[in-house]
Parts: C-alpha cells; structure tokens; sequence
C-alpha cells in the first residue's frame, strides 16, 4: 500500500530531567520577604520546631526556566497522543474544544476556591446545575452529581450508595452479592469489592451476553445490586436487559447502569427508562472533555429520586436567590472525593452539550455507528481479520471487537505485535480488550464522531498494511516499532523486585554501577 | 440541490449528506436507523429531547460561556485567605503551558513507545516526589488525598490484617468523611474503624498519652498529617512512629509537600507509609476540581505489592543501553485482576503529574526552601497582627505553617457576620469552621501562603479591624 505517510517520531534523545541542570541555577525565584514582616517575625528557620527542620536540600534538579520548559516540550514531542488517528476503543476519542480550554484557564474557573460564599461561586453552580439538567434530560435520571473523579469512582460512588441503601433499610448484612457479566468493565466488580461486597460475575454465552436464566440463578435474598454496561465493549447490546433489571428489582436489588458505551445510544435510549436507579455518564469521553492521558476526569453519577437521600456528595439547587448547594454529610457514607468535582471539566462536558444540542447529540451517535459498520465493512475483507463472536450477524453498536487468532496462526505475529507495529504509521495503538480476554488476539477500535472517511480509510490501510507485513515480512512487524522515539519496551523486568524503579532513586540504588543510558 | 454553504458541524467531519451517503452505501443499508436494530424497539425512547439552543458557532458559544463564568468571583479578583485542603500558591505559567499541549492533552494510553515523553514526564513526576518526601516507590497518583487517605488505610489493613485506624480527632471533615466512605459500614466482614485520638488543647499536638492508649495490637495504622488540618507542624513523628512500630502498626503520615523545603520529610521521622496532596505542586484550585493524591513508601515488596495504583517503571528496550519505561505490577491493580486486584483504578489525575512534574523542576531544592520560608513568615506574620486586634486571638500562635486558627469568640460576631462585611471589602476572610468544630465556637481557618504581600496582610488586618469597629 504506497499512500501511507512516511512517518516518524521526535527522536529528542532526552535525559532525564534529574540528569540535566547545574548546581545553583534556578528555575524561579521568590519575592524576597519584605523588611517589616523580617523584623516583625524573625528568622524563618526558627519558625520550625527544631526536631522536625529539614536537614539537607532536596536532591532535586537545578534548571533555568527555558530549560525546564524546553526539555518538557521534548517529551511532548515524544507524545503521539491524537496527533495521528486514535481510535481508542472503550474511550470514544472526540474533539477536545480548544474554546473550552482556553476559557477554563481564566481565573473565573482556575482561581476559584471550592469554600467561596456561593454567591461568588454563581458561574460555576450555573454550569453545574444547567449540566445536571441536560444529562437528566438524557437519561431520565432526578439527579446527577460530579463529584467522582472518574468512571470507576462513580462506580465507587453507586456501590457505596448501594450499600447506604441497604444499610438504612437494615439489610446490609444478608445483602452481600453485587452481581456484573464478564463483558463489564473491571471497575464495577473491583469497586464492589472494595465497598464490601462479594462479586457474581456472569460469564458471555453464545449470544454474546449472559442469559435471563443465569441470572436467575444467581439473584437472591442476598443480592444488594447490579452493575452493568450495555452496549458491552464488543457492541453487543443485550435485549434482556429491561427484563434483568425487573429481576434484579423484585429481589430488593438496585439496578446501577455504566453508560460509559453511551456515544451510540444517545438520544436513543434512556436509562431510567429502561428501569434503572442510577447511571454513570463519563464526561472525559461521551461529552468531549480529554482524556489527558488519564484523567482530570469526571464520571457524572445520576440516579432517581429514591436514591437521592443517600447522596453525601453537595447537590446543586436553585431559588429565587440563584444557585445554592446543599451538603448532607448524614445522608450516609457516600462522599468519593473532596468537593463537587474536576469543575474545569465539568464546564468542558456543559459546552460540549450546548455546542451540540439534541439534533447534534443525535448526529454524533448515528455518525459513530455509521463510522464503526464502515469501518467493519473494510476490516473484515482484510485476511486474518476476524469479528468477536462473527456468528451473531446483526449490525454492532459503535464499537466492533475483533481477533487477528487466524493471523497469529497463520504467521505468528500477534495482536500485540501489531499493535506495536502501527504507531510507525502515526496511528495511535488500538485498544486490545480488558482483562480477561474473552477471545484470542482482540483488538478494538472505536470511530467515534469525529474522524473523517479519509481518517478512518487511512486507520483501516495500515492494518491492511500490517497484516500483509505479517506475512511476508514478520520480523519488521514482530520487531516494531522502527519509526518511533525508541525501540519496543523489554517489560521482562517490570515485576521484579530487584529491577523496577518507580523512582531515579530505586533505579540509581538498584543499578550501582550502570553507565547511565540515555533515552532513545 | 439544497443549501449552498453546508452547515457541517465543526466537530465532526463526515456531518456532510455526501459522508452520510458514502457510508450508508458502503455498508449496504438505506437508513441510519437500520444500524439500531439489536435495540429492542420497546427499548427506545419516544422522548423529545428538550435541550438547549445548540450554540454551534464557536462565537455564540464562547460569548454564553464566558457570560456564565463571569458571574464567578475568584481569588484574584478578591483577596483571599481560604484554604483548608486546597490552597492558592502561585502556578508558575509553564506548568500550564506543558500541560496544555495537544500531545499530553489527548494522549489515551499508547505504547511505551510512542507515548514515551508522557511516561518520561510521569516517571519525572514520582522520582522528584520521591525527593521532596524521601521515598523510593512511589504510584501513580489517586484522585485526591482523601482518596489517599483511604487506599493507605486499606493498604496497612491488608499489610497488617488488623482493622482499626488510630488518627487524630482535628482532621479536615470533609477528607475524613471520604476516608470513611473507603471503609465500609460496622456490620461489614471488611471494615475498618475509625479510633481518634485527642489533641493537646495547648498545642493542637497529638495527645501522646491518649495515643498510647489507643494503640493496641489490632491497630493497622497510626495516621496523622504534618502540617495539621489546622497548620500545625506535628514535631513528635518519631515518638508517634516509635509507639506505633512497637504494637506492630504501620505508620501513615500525610504531607503537604510544598512543607518539605523547610519541614523534614516523613521518612526521616519513620513514616511507613507517606501520602498527601499534589494540589500544591502547579495545579490551579479549579474550584476544588485542581485535587489530587499520591501514596509513596520505601521500595519493598511488602508495600509495593499492595498499591493499587499504576506506577511508572524505567525499564529497558530492546536496544541495549536505551530506556523506556512501562507499568509496573499492573497485574495486580483491577484493570489486571478485576475485584482480586487492590481496591480499584481507573482515570486519575495524571494530567497533573505533569504539571507537578515541571512544577518541581522549576523549583528545584532553593525554590522549595525560599517558598517555604516565605509562607512561614508571611503566615506568622498575619497571625501575629491579626491577634493584636482588640477581642481577636489566635488559637496556636506558633509551630504552625500557611494556616492557623483565629478565634473571634470575644468579639461577639459570627464568622458568617465577618466573613460577610470582608467580601465587601474584596477579601474572602478564611474558612468557618463553627460547623465542623463546634468546641472550638466562632473560629476561622485563615491561610496566607507566598502570594500574599506585606500590603495584603496589612489590609486584611485593617479590613478585620473596621468591620470589628462598626
Ligand atoms: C465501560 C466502562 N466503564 C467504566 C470505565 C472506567 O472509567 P475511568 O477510567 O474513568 O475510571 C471505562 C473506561 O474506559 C469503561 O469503558
């Protein structure tokens, strides 16, 4: 295939940023402390009890400020990020706004302290309420809050909510079960665990989900709640779903929906319609705030008036007066986080929805499903390419999971491999799947709304090009990658005791004598 | 033919008919609708959507957007003296301007390859924190220091198999209600209860006395911050750490690290386990949205492998002599092994690693230092004119760094009432906590770092004296 670009990376060669500066340089400097305060209070050192000073500087770096800021726009370089095409799959890669972030650099959102009367805190209670409207709108839901500092922290946030509600109604103790599928993302079982829960996870059947029967067979006097995602990461959309949550519900049980795959289903579905208590909405995703290579995130957390009571986390009004907030330390053990949430990011997902509105919401969710059957149509033609479960002929949702199992066979080179492979192409690496793989050698991608036919025909060449490569020449592709800042990591290490370093301290501790390498 | 200038979405590319089109034929339907058809009809929504006015032009947006924000005041624009678990310190303008790259900005996860400069940055970030606090594993950060608080105190439960936290009775509520939220309720298998010990009401210390008293063989974790909550700097780390080894307890210290140039690190004081907050370090308050949290210990296995953390290794490449750097233990975090995993993970706040990282590399050891002079004598400096103040005094005038407590109960005012008459005066006065601390009446949580000058102390001085006046 000739059109592929003839891409390669920064290579800035870049040492750490311990390695780099000279003694006495400085990176900033501080007003030094006026006369009057001096005299008044003394020397500073003396301000410290004497037993807890610190003895010695911190081995820290000493650099100028341009240095600092050159070597930092380095490794920015070395950062593919969505410079090329990413289609992440299970995180709906969309445009970050750049109005939106310049807007909440401004000290009206940046300078601004949590504890501010509420009446200089008007702008931002505005957003957060007007936001909690629009995502109730969506999903049927009484009340939304932000204060989870991501997808799994609302996760947190409704097992937690779950076990308040059961708690109150003095069946905390026989309630012990939270019952997921193995298609749900780990954060539901791991966060009900971690809320003292014991996780039922049902395993996929043939249809692509777990069956009415097996859950009947697990829902009891014991189960506290159920926390699914739906579509699952495959694109499968399970059509019993109205049915489970009735099960779940004529138990006792509450009923916790992971909208996280929400970008296909928007303007579709609604969750409470669909009879759930509560929903999860992850605003660094569907609603067009970065990912920012792992949060600042918000996972907005929604749930029905019943469950409202229970919320710990301040809740967001309005009177004749304006916006108020209300706190309800009482209401039970449910606050996640500090505060009402990453507010930049929340006023990111407010002006993501009003630059949108309905009839945008909408066409984003048709685009990304057009995007994704487009994309299938072209992958699946590719030898060695095959769909997740490809007996199950109807059209999938906005994500497609797929298994190179027949090349791997067939040449050796994995997922992995390729994955490896195609950030040589200025394509950012595909998603594989979650642990446990539920089918060999998956990869994931997710078109999103965003990307172009051109992006998305370039996204699907290099995966063409790549298995061609694994067949006539594996080793460039077992190999990769060749055009990137350096080499394929040698991992071998990682788990060693003896080997890793989270810090240059360990390292340096751990490897006496090792001439310093350099990066790339 | 219909209109002729196409009213495409900016965002979206292929929101053109002929995108449309090219697809719809590509895969072989009519209509869009088609692609829906695993959704069970009873399953879709009749609702009609009432939503806002799309603002799709970027000049309606920006005008509404910035018409709603500019109904905020801020800490700029008023002189403030809040602070309480998140303060205002001067963010040095290239954090924000690293951090706001479009390469950090949008990256997602990547390869070691070729996310290499973000995973630099990350391993930057803990490696300079591993400085500031004198430890060698140090994990990706949590989302705040609550949560901190919380994944250490379940650390030290697994580590120890005991569950009962041992912590001071004058933390911050609102981070004490999240740490108990990571706890669990009584009537649970795997709870972990809350023991508080006194304060030395002369000092605002820990109670030694009643610490030894509360410390038992079922203690996990003794767990206390240095400064406090209420600013004091708790000098009895090693006697602390001492009766904690000696019942076979960890010892959990949370830090304010923009302390540490002038305050020892934990480590030297015997901290097992040291957490805190990386707010401090180049990020903005963001209303509250600017926390975060770190959890660091010395580099052995009994610690490491209860992180639940990702954290950030240097590693080799397959090129001898080249570095890269990959996960760690990551089989061990829930994206690994589910609900066997240590508590969970997910998206954090690793942007901010970022901003941390060039924060400290600008600072260096003498930024660190001259910072935290400064705001030792700015502090005590304001503490010290706001107690000359006729019925004003303040709880702890000394060992104390950025915040200390004033006392207007012999002024016969609320701190609402003062609090109030200040914003006229363009000053957020500091945080009330009649509420939170009732024993201790009409008081306020004030906080003056290095931003404040002589003539903002001495106006905030005069301001309280003439609403004290009236
Ligand atoms: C379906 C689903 N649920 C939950 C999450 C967890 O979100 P976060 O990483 O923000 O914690 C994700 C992450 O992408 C997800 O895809």
């Amino acid at each position: 295939m000739s059109g592929l670009r003839k891409y390669h990376a920064a290579v800035w060669d870049e040492p750490l940023v311990m390695e780099l500066g000279a003694t006495g340089r400085r990176g900033i400097v501080f007003p030094e402390t006026e006369q009057a305060i001096v005299d008044a209070v003394g020397d500073a050192i003396e301000l410290v009890p004497e037993s807890v000073r610190r003895s010695g500087p911190a081995n820290l770096p000493e650099l100028s400020e341009p240095d600092v800021l050159r070597h930092y726009l380095h490794l920015s370089q070395e950062t593919l990020g969505m410079m090329g095409i990413s289609l992440f799959g299970t995180c709906t890669m969309k445009y970050n706004a750049r109005v939106t972030e310049s807007l909440v650099r401004l000290p009206h959102v940046a300078e601004t302290h949590p504890a501010q009367d509420v009446q200089t805190q008007q702008g931002t209670l505005e957003i957060i309420y007007g936001l909690d409207r629009m995502l109730c709108e969506l999903s049927g839901m009484d009340q939304f809050v932000f204060q989870p500092g991501g997808g799994a922290d609302a996760a947190f946030l409704h097992a937690t909510l779950t076990r308040a509600y059961h708690h109150a109604r003095g069946e905390l103790s026989q309630r012990r079960e939270i019952i997921t599928t193995a298609q749900a993302h780990p954060c539901n079982s791991a966060t009900a665990s971690a809320a003292g829960f014991d996780v039922i996870t049902l395993p996929m059947e043939e249809k692509g989900y777990a069956s009415v029967e097996a859950l009947r067979s697990v829902v009891s006097e014991r189960t506290a709640a159920l926390m699914v995602n739906n579509p699952d990461d495959m694109g499968i959309y399970n059509p019993d779903i109205k049915e489970w949550v009735d099960i779940v519900h004529a138990a006792g049980g509450l009923c916790f929906y992971d909208h996280a795959n929400f970008n296909g289903v928007m303007g579709r579905i609604r969750a409470a319609e669909l009879g759930f208590d509560a929903c999860m909405f992850m605003l660094h995703k569907t609603f067009g705030a970065p990912k920012a290579g792992g949060g600042p995130a918000v996972g907005a957390y929604g749930c029905r008036e019943h469950l409202a009571e229970f919320l710990t986390t301040p809740v967001v009004d309005k009177d004749d007066e304006g916006y108020t907030v209300k706190v309800n330390r009482s209401a039970g053990t449910t606050q996640v986080r500090e505060y009402m949430g990453n507010i930049p990011v929340v006023v990111k997902a407010y002006s993501w929805l009003r630059a949108m509105g309905a009839d945008g919401v909408k066409e984003a969710a048709d685009l990304s499903m057009l995007a994704n059957n487009y994309m299938e149509r072209r992958l699946l033609q590719i030898p060695g390419v095959t769909k997740a479960l490809p007996h199950l002929e109807q059209h999938r949702m906005e994500m497609t999971r797929y298994s190179l199992a027949d090349l791997t066979e067939e040449t050796g080179v994995t997922t992995l491999d390729v994955q490896n492979r195609m950030v040589d192409f200025g394509v950012d690496a595909y998603w594989l799947a979650h642990e446990p793989w539920l089918i060999p050698e998956p990869f994931t991608p997710e078109a999103g709304e965003m990307w172009s036919i051109e992006d998305l025909d370039y996204w699907v060449d290099v995966i063409a090009q790549i298995c061609e490569e694994a067949r006539t020449t594996p080793e460039l592709v077992t190999t990769a990658p060749h055009n990137q800042a350096i080499h394929r990591l040698d991992g071998s290490g990682l788990d060693d005791p003896g080997r890793w370093a989270t810090t240059w301290r360990a390292y340096q501790r751990k490897n006496p004598d090792a001439s310093a390498g350099t990066a790339g | 033919m219909t209109d002729v200038v196409s009213r495409a979405h900016p965002y979206m590319a292929n929101s053109t008919d002929e995108a449309r089109k090219h697809m719809l034929n590509a895969i072989g339907i009519q209509d869009v609708d088609e692609l829906f058809e695993q959704i069970p009809p009873g399953h879709r929504t009749g609702h009609r959507f009432d939503l806002p006015d799309a603002l799709t032009s970027e000049v309606s947006l920006k005008r509404h957007l910035t018409g709603v924000l500019g109904k905020n005041e801020n800490c700029e624009s008023y002189l403030s003296f809040l602070g309480g678990g998140i303060w205002q310190h001067h963010v040095p303008a290239i954090c924000d301007e690293v951090w706001a790259r479009s390469e950090f900005l949008t990256s997602v996860w990547g390869t070691a390859a070729s996310d290499l400069g973000r995973n630099q940055a990350w391993f930057e970030y803990a490696s300079q924190l591993g400085e500031l606090i004198g430890m060698e594993f140090v994990g990706l950060p949590v989302y705040s220091w609550g949560a901190a608080v919380g994944h250490s105190f379940r650390m030290a439960a697994r580590i120890t198999g005991r569950r009962q936290v041992v912590l001071s009775s004058l933390m911050d509520p609102e981070r004490e209600a999240v740490a108990k939220t990571y706890c669990g309720f009584a009537e649970q298998e795997g709870h972990i209860e809350l023991i508080h010990v006194d304060h030395d009401p002369a000092t605002g210390r820990l109670d030694l006395a009643d610490l030894e008293r509360k410390i038992t063989d079922e203690t996990a974790a003794v767990y206390f911050e240095n400064p406090s909550y209420l600013g004091i700097i708790e000098d009895q780390g090693s006697r602390i750490a001492a009766m904690a080894r000696n019942k076979g307890a960890e010892t959990i210290v949370g830090v304010d690290p923009i302390s540490l140039g002038v305050i020892a690190p934990p480590s030297d004081y015997g901290a097992d386990i040291t957490i805190g907050t990386t707010q401090p370090l180049g990020v903005h308050m963001n209303g509250g949205g600017g926390v975060g949290g770190f959890i660091a210990t010395r580099d052995e296995e009994r610690y490491a492998r209860e992180y639940p953390t990702l954290q950030v290794s240097l590693a080799d490449t397959i090129v001898p002599g080249e570095r890269g750097f990959g996960m760690t233990l990551f089989g061990q975090s829930s994206y690994g092994s589910r609900e066997d995993g240590n508590d969970w993970t997910g998206n954090s706040v690793y942007l901010w690693a970022i901003a941390n990282a060039v924060y400290m590399s600008v600072m260096g050891p003498a930024g660190f230092e001259e910072v935290g002079k400064s705001i030792l004598q700015r502090s005590r400096y304001a503490a010290r004119q706001i107690s000359s103040l006729p019925g004003v005094s303040v709880r702890w005038g000394a060992g104390f760094f950025k915040e200390f407590v004033v006392d207007f109960n012999a002024t016969g005012r609320t701190v609402a009432e003062m609090n109030a008459a200040l914003r006229d005066k363009q000053v957020f006065g500091g945080g009330d906590l009649s509420q939170d601390f009732p024993s201790f009446g009409q008081a306020a949580l004030y906080c003056v770092t290095e931003i404040h000058t002589l003539d903002d102390i001495d106006y905030l001085v005069d301001s309280i004296g003439e609403v004290l006046a009236r």
